[in-house]
């Protein structure tokens, strides 16, 4: 990589896979939980915490030297919600479609422990520009844990895709349903997200051994 | 210069700068960007009242209003009359649509207080239709409807949005497959107004009966399809006096 050097490059690789926030540091799980029953919502959701986790990582870094150590979580929650509020209210007025389906995750993105862990972890110790790529990196590797569960929750909870009915019609019985499968309205409660990210937890960790925490 | 940046003294100046620069911010943003949310959402307001009346751009599963661009000229031509109701007097009022009806469910706890109920009439293939606005509470947050009727109190289309309810689960009463179960369904039994229930194991999800007062319901959002009864149940109720006359 040219534009990046290795460690920078490490910033945002990194957190995709062997230290992933979900997965490996188990952050940001509630909204991994909440708002993975539907493919879309989870993509928005992804790019959304990007742009506040980037953006504020950015912010925080700037002020990393003047933040009184006392406050500083205050500190970091103000800047993550006027952050957010004030990307919401731009978007209301210039985006009113894209906010109406953003509104939800509001709330959900400013309360994601992920944000505050990444500017309480990376962002008070380090300067701007790496600060900003470990905001991509932490998001993008929050972002593909999302999608897989949500792929999987929509896929086998309500057949559909996208909105797309991949496996054919549940009502009149076409596709697979002809032959007697059944959508299991079980993978659309938040208990069956928890189970499919304890699948992902294993699969990563029989993969890589060396992620098994020992005591 | 390294400065104490424990000190209280610091601390506290650090805090209230913050708070004022913070806050500055968001009220200029706020205030600035006030005049364009309100018409955008007057728009919002518009285009779900024609999508009710069944004036979209939907293809097979999609939600789609009418354009920004005509929706103000498009609601001119099919919105025929608007009206405020109280009980059973309607009177006409062109900005009957612009009437907070938040505000007025709130004022109305107020006994002396005479609750304006706005109504839209609109027309559709000759057909007239009375489109009545609702408000509830979901799960988390508001939700909110526009119910179409005609004159036997049929219903001939619907619109829901919400406020904050759990994404692919309680959103989806704004799906097509949620809100299309909505159509031909009646909300009168005989004179008895019965409303809509959405149902779990009412051995109908196809929605063929029309006169069970259920829709099926949505698997993992109870508590919004709970409040999305409750809602249809409480506001239409109030308009059922006036729409009955119609008929008459």
């Amino acid at each position: 990589m040219g534009l990046l050097s290795k460690k920078d490059a490490k910033l945002i690789t990194d957190p995709l896979a062997d230290n992933n926030p979900i997965t490996i540091q188990v952050l940001g799980i509630c909204s991994a939980l909440a708002i993975t029953a539907q493919l879309n919502a989870s993509i928005v959701m992804a790019i959304s915490v990007m742009f506040v986790l980037a953006m504020g990582n950015v912010v925080i870094s700037l002020l990393r030297n003047v933040i009184p150590s006392k406050i500083r979580i205050i500190v970091q929650l103000v800047i993550a919600a006027a952050l957010v509020i004030i990307v919401d209210q731009i978007l209301k007025a210039f985006a009113y479609e894209l906010s109406k389906q953003l509104s939800v995750f509001v709330g959900l993105i400013i309360t994601n422990c992920i944000i505050m862990g990444r500017f309480e972890a990376f962002a008070l110790a380090n300067g701007p520009w790496r600060s900003f790529l470990d905001g991509i990196g932490n998001s993008a590797g929050y972002g593909i844990i999302l999608i897989i569960v949500a792929f999987f929750r929509e896929l086998l909870g309500s057949g559909t895709l996208l909105g797309y009915k991949v496996l054919g019609d549940s009502i009149e019985k076409t596709g697979v349903y002809a032959f007697g499968y059944e959508n299991n309205g079980f993978m659309l409660l938040a208990p069956m997200a928890l189970i499919t990210i304890g699948i992902i937890i294993w699969v990563q960790r029989a993969r890589n051994i060396a992620l098994i925490e020992h005591n | 210069m390294a400065k104490n940046t424990d000190s209280n003294v610091y601390t506290v100046l650090f805090a209230s700068g913050m708070v004022l620069i913070v806050g500055a911010l968001l009220a200029f943003v706020a205030s600035s960007l006030k005049e364009k949310i309100t018409e955008n959402k007057r728009i919002e307001k518009q285009q779900n009242i024609l999508y009710a009346l069944g004036i979209n751009e939907n293809d097979e599963t999609s939600v789609e209003f009418v354009s920004k661009n005509i929706v103000g000229a498009e609601f001119a031509k099919y919105i025929t009359k608007q009206l405020v109701i109280t009980g059973i007097e309607a009177v006409e009022d062109p900005n009957a649509y612009l009437i907070d009806i938040k505000k007025e469910a709130e004022e109305a706890k107020n006994p002396n207080y005479k609750r304006r109920l706005p109504l839209f009439v609109g027309e559709k293939d000759g057909i007239t239709l009375y489109i009545v606005p609702v408000r509830g509470k979901g799960l988390w947050d508001a939700i909110w409807g526009y119910i179409a009727l005609d004159n036997q109190l049929v219903v001939q289309g619907v619109y829901f949005d919400h406020q904050g309810e759990t994404p692919g689960l309680g959103t989806n009463i704004k799906e097509r497959f949620f809100m299309d179960d909505f159509k031909g369904e009646h909300i009168l039994d005989g004179d008895t107004f019965k409303g809509i229930t959405t149902s779990k194991g009412n051995a109908d999800p196809k929605n063929l009966d029309k006169t069970d007062f259920e829709v099926d319901a949505i698997a993992g959002a109870t508590i919004t399809g709970d409040g999305l009864s409750a809602m249809l149940k409480k506001d239409l109720k109030m308009y059922v006096p006036y729409l009955k006359t119609l008929n008459q």
